[in-house]
Order: structure tokens, then C-alpha cells, then sequence
């Protein structure tokens, strides 16, 4: 009896042994439609064949305001996820807080410097500490095209400058068809204005003027000339844009009902479910005038501080596992975006993805590498809420002259 | 035995009546010192910057917007919904045929989710899909309805869509508080000579006072509230044209990063409903006791 015991005890103590190494991840994200669900679930693979217990925590809609109003009242209760889904310098306003935790072993261990660019690297960290392990790379200035359209109107190629998108845009008006599908949300009126501005006024203006705020920059001759370029692009328009979804403009475009449409790489996974081919059917270039910038989105998990220690060690696991080549290649597979991680092999990949990782790399050097405000990469949420209001007023009211628009601008950027 | 009779109701009503308490009041106290520190992306109760927040609310366009969205939305609203419910009321009351049926048909809408009723209203105003675009087939080409996607028009889009959901509502109450008025009233009226509409103005709807002091504090609240309905038919509207202090509030607070800036709009939408509604209140119930 008392040997069987002894057996059982040891038993009890070996499993609570291997199980206090083995810890929860709870994981906080909003991707829920298919192509996204189906990348999950490949992380969750990669961590349950480490033996973790993977807790999902979606929340749906709202691009990430609805997770993020979840994720306030979690870490208030004292009870944050081990990792949730936040990009850009909400990061840093979370590490602020002191509830993030550091990933600097695990970023040692796996040479995380040596993988991302420095710009990146910046985002993911805070006061020099890695905070959190970033996912995918999209690229927001792109200019997608529907060649069907393109060829009926007499448009020969992609237009490179702003000058050649008009001509090509009238040409589009006179054959009855919609030049640019717009979808009139905040968040796409700005994914348009940045490239505009990149454009006009090219990288070091765009960090200038809407990543450094400078006052100076926002109130120039240049910011005049942006503004009026993006008025002018709203006569290409059709008048039941406002309120459209991103996805239903790249629908006017699949169907041969609009020419162009400013969108980042995601508008990609639309043509692919389509069944579009690249370079066929539909053209992808870099917006008029930006084919030296590059302007970035990455998403992100951030890592909470947490008391248990096998979910730490949980937690360490998660973060090697997101920056490993496994979960880049297939995560970024599905969903129509690049890996973050430098010098991977891009053979599976299709040739839009290719030209966004080859501009990836050149940019990254040459400094044409800038973030987007318009998905939240670049500066508080407050200030960034202030400028797209302001900007989206401009657009949808055309009684605002192109001088108040730019004083607008100018007094938003002063937000806290 | 006689302080058990009194204590014992006292009793049993005093959890609910501490909860509500603590919760309604006590939260509405917390929200204002809320509104007084400096707060951003979470209560930060050490930074208190006085009435900061409130000197920035009152100098940002988009408030003032969402404060005259409001004032047009709850007029026009609630006005629409009690001038269409009591028309319906009337008419209904006319000992007509397939009253139940009617009665049911134009009660519906009320049983819609304000989500539901955005959503489809957002597609029927759509210029490209909906009113417009249906009516220029029929024939009609220069037929326009574009006020949706108009920043000027489209706050009346809103109150389209508003009403069409409660006036039901407001009809009910009021074919209810038809009933229950006295026969012999009404035909002493018409012995003495008063036309129909004279009946109407000047004996049947003094009468339905009580009525109509329920309908428009239920219906104030509903358009006060109305964070549903402007989130599914214009998310905000072209721009932030069809902003309202509810969305504004949402938007601050989570959206932004801004708490304190969004306690202290909230705390602005209470002291105006306050403002509109406790006189109301008080002089209602004030003058019961007259009328009886």
C-alpha cells in the first residue's frame, strides 16, 4: 500500500512538474474573417505542438476598437492576457502604463536586431526594451488597377506621377466608366491622403509633416499642393462613396466598374479570392510618385507582464514562435501580406509580394521606409483621431478651402 | 407588530434602491472626477488638471457638431415620432375593420434592434443602390435623394429612420390613452355643437397630457441615447457630420486614447438632459394634483 502511494506520489509530483512548464497563452486579436481565422490557427499548431495550452480570446469588428476596449478593462481588472494584438505607438502608450512585459531574452536569443529593419525595431520596443514581437509587414502605398478597364480606356501603363494619374483618369471619365473606387470611411480618406502626400512631397516631407508634426512642414507650400491634389482626386469619385468599406471598393474594381483604387496590400486577398492573377487581370504598382517609399503597417503582439511562471515561459515561446520562418511564411501566405522578418525566401510568394519585400529592402537603406499614420503606425491615437477628422472634413465638404484645410491640419497635429 | 408592517417593505426594497444608488449616482460622481484629471488610455487618478478638459471640449469643432446633431436629432425625433403616432392613433381609433392588423403592422418596426433598422435604411437611402437609383429606373431620371451621403443632410437621414422605428411606439400609447377616455365626454361635446376636430384639440388631447409626458420622456431618452442607430446608418456620417454626443463620447474615450476628454463630454450630455428634463419632471408631477 504504502509503496503503491509512494508510486503515486512521485507520479502527481512528475506530471505538476512537466505541467508547471507548461503554461497558458491567452491571445487577444480581432482577425475573425476566414483567410485571418485560418492564420490563428496556424500559431496555435506551432504552440501546442510545444505542449502550451492555447486560450483564444477574439473579439470581432471594429479593426481593433472593440479588442482594444476588452484589452483596457482585462489589464484595469489586473487580469491581461499573456499577449494581445497592438501596433504602432499604442505600444509605447501601453508600455507607459508599466504592464508590458520584456522580451529582451528571447529577442537576444533569436537575434531579433539582426532581423528587423531599425525603423521597425523601434516601433517594437520601448526605452530600448523589446515589448513586442510584430507579425506581418503590408504595405499601404499602393495603386491597384484593373488591366481589363486600363485597356479599354487607352491607358498603356500604370502611371508614375500624379500628372500622368490625372491624364489616365480622364481617359477612364470619358469611357463612362469610375476612375477611383473610394470607400468614404476616415481611416481610407487618410490611407489615400498619405500616399498623396508621400507623393507630392516624398519621404523625408511625408516624416516631417505627418510623422514629426513639424508646424513648419504641415503649413507649406508643399502641404497646399498635397491638399490640392487629394481635392482633385475626389472629382474621380463616384458620389455614393461615404461610408463604403475597403472591400466593396476593390469589388467596383475587380468587376470592371472603377480603374483604380489607393489600398493597402490587403485589397490583394480580394483578388486572390477572386481568382484574379497579378499582372493579368489586375495591376499592382506603388501609388504615383511613391516607387522609392515604402510605407509600412505592421501588426503586432504585445507581451503582458504576468505572474505565473510557466505562462511566462509560455509567453517567450509565443514570441519566438511568431518571429519564426514557419509562422511568417504560411501567416503571411494566407493573408496577403509580407514577412517582417528580413532574408526570408519569397518562392511561394506572388509577384506583387515580391516587389512589396524587394522595396522593403532598398527602402529600408535608402530611408524611403516611413510609417503609415493611416493604420495607426506613426503617432498617438489622440493626434492621429484630430488629423483624420480634419482631413476627412476636407475631403467630404468641398466649401473648405484649401487654406482652412491646411490651418485644420495644422491646429488637429496640436492634439495631446 | 405595526414598525415590522412599516420596516418590513423598507427592507426588502433597500438592496435595489442601494444598488441603483451606488451604481447610477455613485458612477455619474466617479465619471466627473474622471472628467477632472488628465486621464488618456486609462484612469489616471494622480493627474488632475482641473477643468482642462472641459476648456478643450468646448474648443473642438466636432463638438459643437455633435451638440447641434443632437439638438435637430431629438426635436425633430421625438416631435415626428408623436406627430405620426397620434395621426395613426387617431385614425386607428375609428372603429375600423382590420384594426389588429394595422395595429400590429405599424407596432413592428419598435421590435427591431436600432442596429437593424440602420442597416437597412442605410441600404434603401444609398443614392447608387437604394431610393434613388430604383425610382430613376421607374422613369423618373432627375429623381434625386442623395441626403446620405450630403454632410449637411445626412443627420435627417437619421431622423428618417428614428422615426419610422418608434413612431409605432408612440401610437400605441396613444391609442391607448384614446381608450381610455370616457364616451359620455366626447358626446356631451357633440349635443353641444363642437365639430370633430374642435372635439380633438380641445378635450381629447388636454386629456392624453399624461400620455404624451410619458411618450416624450420615453422617446427623449431613446434619441439621447442613439449611439445604435448613427453607428449603422452613417458611422458618423460623411466626415463627422452626423456626429452625436453618444458616438463623440465612444470615440474619445476608446477609440483615442482620451478618458478624461470623454468623461467630461459625458458629463456634459447628463447636465443637459438634466437641464430639459427635471423641469419637465417637476412640473408635471407638480401640477397632478391640480388636474385631478
Amino acid at each position: 500500500m504504502l509503496k503503491l502511494s509512494k508510486l503515486a506520489i512521485a507520479a502527481a509530483l512528475t506530471v505538476a512538474g512537466s505541467a508547471a512548464l507548461a503554461g497558458e497563452v491567452e491571445v487577444l486579436h480581432y482577425w475573425t474573417s476566414g483567410g485571418e481565422a485560418k492564420s490563428v490557427a496556424e500559431l496555435k499548431k506551432i504552440m501546442q505542438a510545444k505542449g502550451h495550452v492555447w486560450k483564444d480570446f477574439a473579439v470581432a469588428g471594429g479593426g481593433g476598437d472593440n479588442a482594444a476596449t476588452v484589452l483596457k478593462s482585462r489589464v484595469v481588472s489586473g487580469n491581461p492576457p499573456a499577449a494581445a494584438q497592438i501596433k504602432g505607438p499604442a505600444i509605447q502608450q501601453w508600455a507607459a502604463e508599466g504592464v508590458l512585459a520584456n522580451l529582451d531574452a528571447v529577442a537576444k536569443a533569436e537575434q531579433w536586431d539582426k532581423l528587423l529593419p531599425k525603423v521597425v525595431a523601434d516601433v517594437m520596443k520601448s526605452k530600448g526594451n523589446y515589448v513586442a514581437a510584430p507579425v506581418k509587414l503590408h504595405r499601404v502605398n499602393w495603386m491597384w488597377a484593373n488591366a481589363a478597364v486600363l485597356k479599354k480606356a487607352g491607358v498603356t501603363a500604370a502611371p508614375k506621377t500624379w500628372d500622368e494619374f490625372f491624364a489616365a483618369a480622364d481617359k477612364v471619365k470619358k469611357a463612362g466608366m469610375i476612375a477611383v473606387a473610394h470607400g468614404g470611411q476616415n481611416w481610407q480618406d487618410f490611407t489615400t491622403f498619405e500616399s498623396v502626400v508621400l507623393g507630392v512631397g516624398g519621404a523625408k516631407f511625408y516624416q516631417d509633416a505627418l510623422v514629426k508634426l513639424d508646424p513648419k512642414a504641415l503649413t507649406s507650400p508643399t502641404m497646399t499642393k498635397s491638399l490640392e491634389t487629394f481635392r482633385k482626386i475626389k472629382s474621380y469619385t463616384d458620389p455614393a462613396a461615404p461610408g463604403r468599406d475597403w472591400n466593396l471598393a476593390t469589388a467596383m474594381v475587380i468587376q470592371e466598374k472603377a480603374a483604380f483604387q489607393f489600398m493597402g496590400d490587403w485589397a490583394k486577398g480580394e483578388f486572390s479570392a477572386a481568382g484574379k492573377v497579378p499582372g493579368k487581370d489586375y495591376l499592382c504598382a506603388a501609388a504615383p510618385g511613391t516607387a522609392s517609399a515604402y510605407t509600412f503597417n505592421v501588426d503586432s503582439f504585445a507581451m503582458f507582464k504576468l505572474k505565473d511562471a510557466g505562462a511566462q515561459k509560455a509567453q517567450g515561446d509565443l514570441a519566438a514562435a511568431i518571429m519564426g520562418t514557419d509562422f511568417q511564411e504560411v501567416f503571411n501566405l494566407n493573408k496577403g501580406s509580407i514577412p517582417v522578418r528580413l532574408n526570408m525566401k519569397m518562392d511561394k510568394f506572388d509577384d506583387c509580394a515580391k516587389l512589396s519585400s524587394k522595396d522593403f529592402v532598398d527602402t529600408a537603406k535608402s530611408g524611403g521606409l516611413v510609417p503609415s499614420v493611416a493604420h495607426g503606425m506613426a503617432i498617438a491615437p489622440a493626434a492621429e483621431g484630430a488629423i483624420k477628422d480634419a482631413v476627412s472634413q476636407f475631403w467630404n465638404d468641398d466649401k473648405i478651402s484649401v487654406a482652412d484645410g491646411v490651418k485644420n491640419i495644422a491646429k488637429a497635429a496640436t492634439t495631446k | 407588530m405595526k414598525t415590522a408592517e412599516t420596516l418590513l417593505p423598507k427592507l426588502v426594497i433597500a438592496p435595489a434602491f442601494v444598488l441603483g444608488f451606488a451604481f447610477i449616482y455613485g458612477l455619474m460622481i466617479w465619471n466627473g472626477v474622471l472628467s477632472l484629471t488628465g486621464s488618456r488610455m486609462l484612469p489616471n487618478y494622480e493627474n488632475f488638471v482641473g477643468l482642462e478638459q472641459y476648456a478643450r471640449l468646448w474648443e473642438m469643432d466636432r463638438w459643437y457638431v455633435a451638440l447641434k446633431n443632437l439638438g435637430i436629432f431629438s426635436v425633430l425625433y421625438v416631435g415626428g415620432s408623436m406627430a405620426v403616432g397620434m395621426v395613426l392613433a387617431i385614425f386607428l381609433d375609428q372603429k375600423i375593420r382590420a384594426e389588429g392588423w394595422l395595429r400590429t403592422i405599424y407596432l413592428y418596426p419598435m421590435a427591431l434592434s436600432f442596429i437593424v433598422t440602420g442597416t437597412a435604411w442605410k441600404w434603401i437611402l444609398n443614392p447608387s443602390d437604394g431610393l434613388q437609383k430604383l425610382m430613376q429606373d421607374l422613369g423618373w431620371t432627375s429623381f434625386t435623394f442623395d441626403w446620405l451621403v450630403q454632410s449637411d443632410s445626412a443627420i435627417y437621414c437619421v431622423v428618417i429612420a428614428g422615426i419610422w422605428q418608434s413612431a409605432g411606439f408612440a401610437m400605441a400609447l396613444f391609442l391607448a390613452g384614446l381608450r381610455g377616455i370616457d364616451d359620455s365626454i366626447i358626446k356631451a361635446a357633440q349635443i353641444d355643437g363642437a365639430s370633430l376636430p374642435l372635439i380633438y384639440w380641445r378635450i381629447i388631447l388636454p386629456i392624453l397630457r399624461p400620455v404624451v409626458f410619458s411618450t416624450v420622456l420615453v422617446l427623449s431618452h431613446l434619441s439621447i441615447k442613439s449611439f445604435d442607430l448613427v453607428m449603422a446608418l452613417t458611422a458618423g456620417g460623411p466626415g463627422f457630420a452626423t456626429d452625436v454626443p453618444a458616438t463623440f463620447m465612444y470615440t474619445m474615450s476608446f477609440t483615442r486614447g482620451q478618458i478624461g476628454l470623454g468623461a467630461a463630454s459625458a458629463t456634459m450630455m447628463l447636465a443637459t438632459v438634466a437641464a430639459i428634463v427635471v423641469p419637465y419632471l417637476y412640473s408635471e408631477l407638480r401640477s397632478k394634483p391640480h388636474d385631478r
